[in-house]
């Protein structure tokens, strides 16, 4: 769990700026890419492979990971001065706990169909390591606004990995993109068939590990960051 | 008790925690890089699985869920606490990891000092949380929750000393620049979860 590099940024304290000052929006693009939670941070890993076979219930969790971490991160954040340090854990634990049960009951209310394919990932949240870790690293030592907003980066850059992932997969999988055919019939008749292995679990796998290829050979910096 | 070792077997090798459903992934990729730690922690997952899964089994049928308030008094029976599971289950996790932990400490100090700072964790390890959820979502019995809970630790350790083995000799081996540490460790689980399909051909 490596959240150094963007705990640097949680020890300086902001004076009076804009709501979107230049400082705010870096907090809330940096997650985006250079301190990814997935794939620079390591965090979150767990569900951000198990939900990723289609992209329609990839992008609802990616909407419930970024509600739940920025909401947690405001009120930790909010209530940062009066948690007493060695039962911290705990109280970030029911504050998170009560957003997911609430995420959870939202969808099974409106979503159904996509709440039963997200199954027990929904309640995982609460273990999500972006959620615990952004309010270890950030919320306790920020205000409120900027905890907000790096509530939502972080849970957009999730969301990133997410997608692309379910995207890839959906796609060479069943040939499709968002339950809609993309690949044409004509591309079946020549003899295309579509990857069986991109539904197995395994390909996940293979596909982030390809996109942290890509990414750190693009950008030097994140080599060797864990 | 054929059923219980179908339901055994099935967890370590068939739905295997890490390889099938991915959880405790965080874990799994941080503290596999040398064997003796991966042992340590995997032996910490199999216990405050095998612990907290029951536990929480008994909140839910004799707490959660619709009619299991009935015991208290027989005008409560329409009550369904099941909303209440989040919160219930991460409590018990995090309460029995803390006892376990003092236990621990107090009367074996050889094994509290191998697990070291592991016990805590395993609060926020995905997979302890997991097999709660997957015990309420498949409506299993007492028996069986313990054999499951007991299959998904064992799964967990099968795995993170596996990785942890295959990452020590690693250390040899020419990688591109880009792709060491987390992206090869990734795509070597992936490479174990194909190894680890093969089982998914056993009949039970």
């Amino acid at each position: 769990m490596s959240t150094e590099t963007s705990a640097s940024l949680a020890t300086q304290e902001t004076k009076k700026e804009g709501l979107l000052s230049k400082k705010n929006i870096q907090i809330l693009r940096d997650p985006l890419d250079d301190t990814n939670p997935v794939t620079v941070q390591i965090l979150g890993v767990c569900s951000a492979l198990a939900v990723t076979v289609q992209v329609k219930p990839a992008l609802i969790m990616a909407l419930g990971v970024t509600v739940v971490t920025a909401f947690s991160n405001l009120i930790i954040s909010l209530i940062r001065n009066s948690i007493p340090n060695r039962i911290r854990i705990i109280v970030q634990l029911i504050v998170v706990a009560m957003l997911v049960t609430i995420v959870d009951q939202v969808l099974k209310a409106y979503l159904f169909d996509v709440s039963k394919k997200l199954s027990v990932f929904v309640g995982l949240i609460i273990t999500n390591c972006i959620v615990m870790g952004r309010l270890e690293a950030f919320a306790l030592a920020q205000k409120p606004w900027p905890s907000f907003l790096d509530g939502i980066g972080n849970g957009l850059g999730y969301g990133i990995i997410l997608v692309v992932v379910a995207f890839v997969r959906e796609l060479l999988g069943s040939g499709s993109v968002f339950g809609i055919k993309v690949v044409p019939q004509w591309l079946y008749d020549m003899g295309y068939v579509n990857n069986g292995l991109m539904m197995l679990p395994p390909a996940a796998l293979f596909l982030i590990g390809i996109y942290i290829w890509w990414q750190r050979s693009r950008n030097k910096n994140l080599i060797n960051a864990s | 008790m054929q059923n219980l070792i179908n339901i055994l077997i099935k967890t370590i090798f068939v739905e295997n925690v890490i390889f099938a459903f991915f959880l405790g992934m965080c874990s799994f990729l941080a503290v596999s890089k040398k064997i003796k730690t991966a042992f340590g922690l995997g032996l910490a997952v199999v216990f405050v699985m095998l612990l907290t899964t029951p536990l929480n089994y008994l909140i839910l049928r004799y707490m959660l869920q619709e009619g299991a308030l009935s015991w208290i008094h027989p005008s409560l029976a329409s009550v369904d606490l099941t909303f209440l599971s989040f919160i219930l289950f991460i409590s018990t996790i995090a309460g029995a990891v803390q006892l376990v932990e003092m236990v621990v400490e107090k009367f074996m100090p050889g094994l509290y000092n191998s697990l070291g700072i592991f016990l805590p964790l395993i609060t926020v390890n995905c997979s302890i949380l997991g097999a709660s959820l997957f015990m309420q979502e498949r409506e299993y019995n007492f028996a069986e929750t313990t054999a499951f809970s007991l299959g998904a630790g064992i799964g967990f350790f099968l795995a993170i000393v596996l990785l942890a083995a295959i990452r020590e000799r690693l250390r040899y081996s020419n990688i591109p620049a880009p792709l060491q540490g987390l992206g090869i460790a990734m795509i070597i689980t992936a490479l174990m979860g194909l190894a680890f399909l093969s089982f998914s051909g056993i009949q039970l």
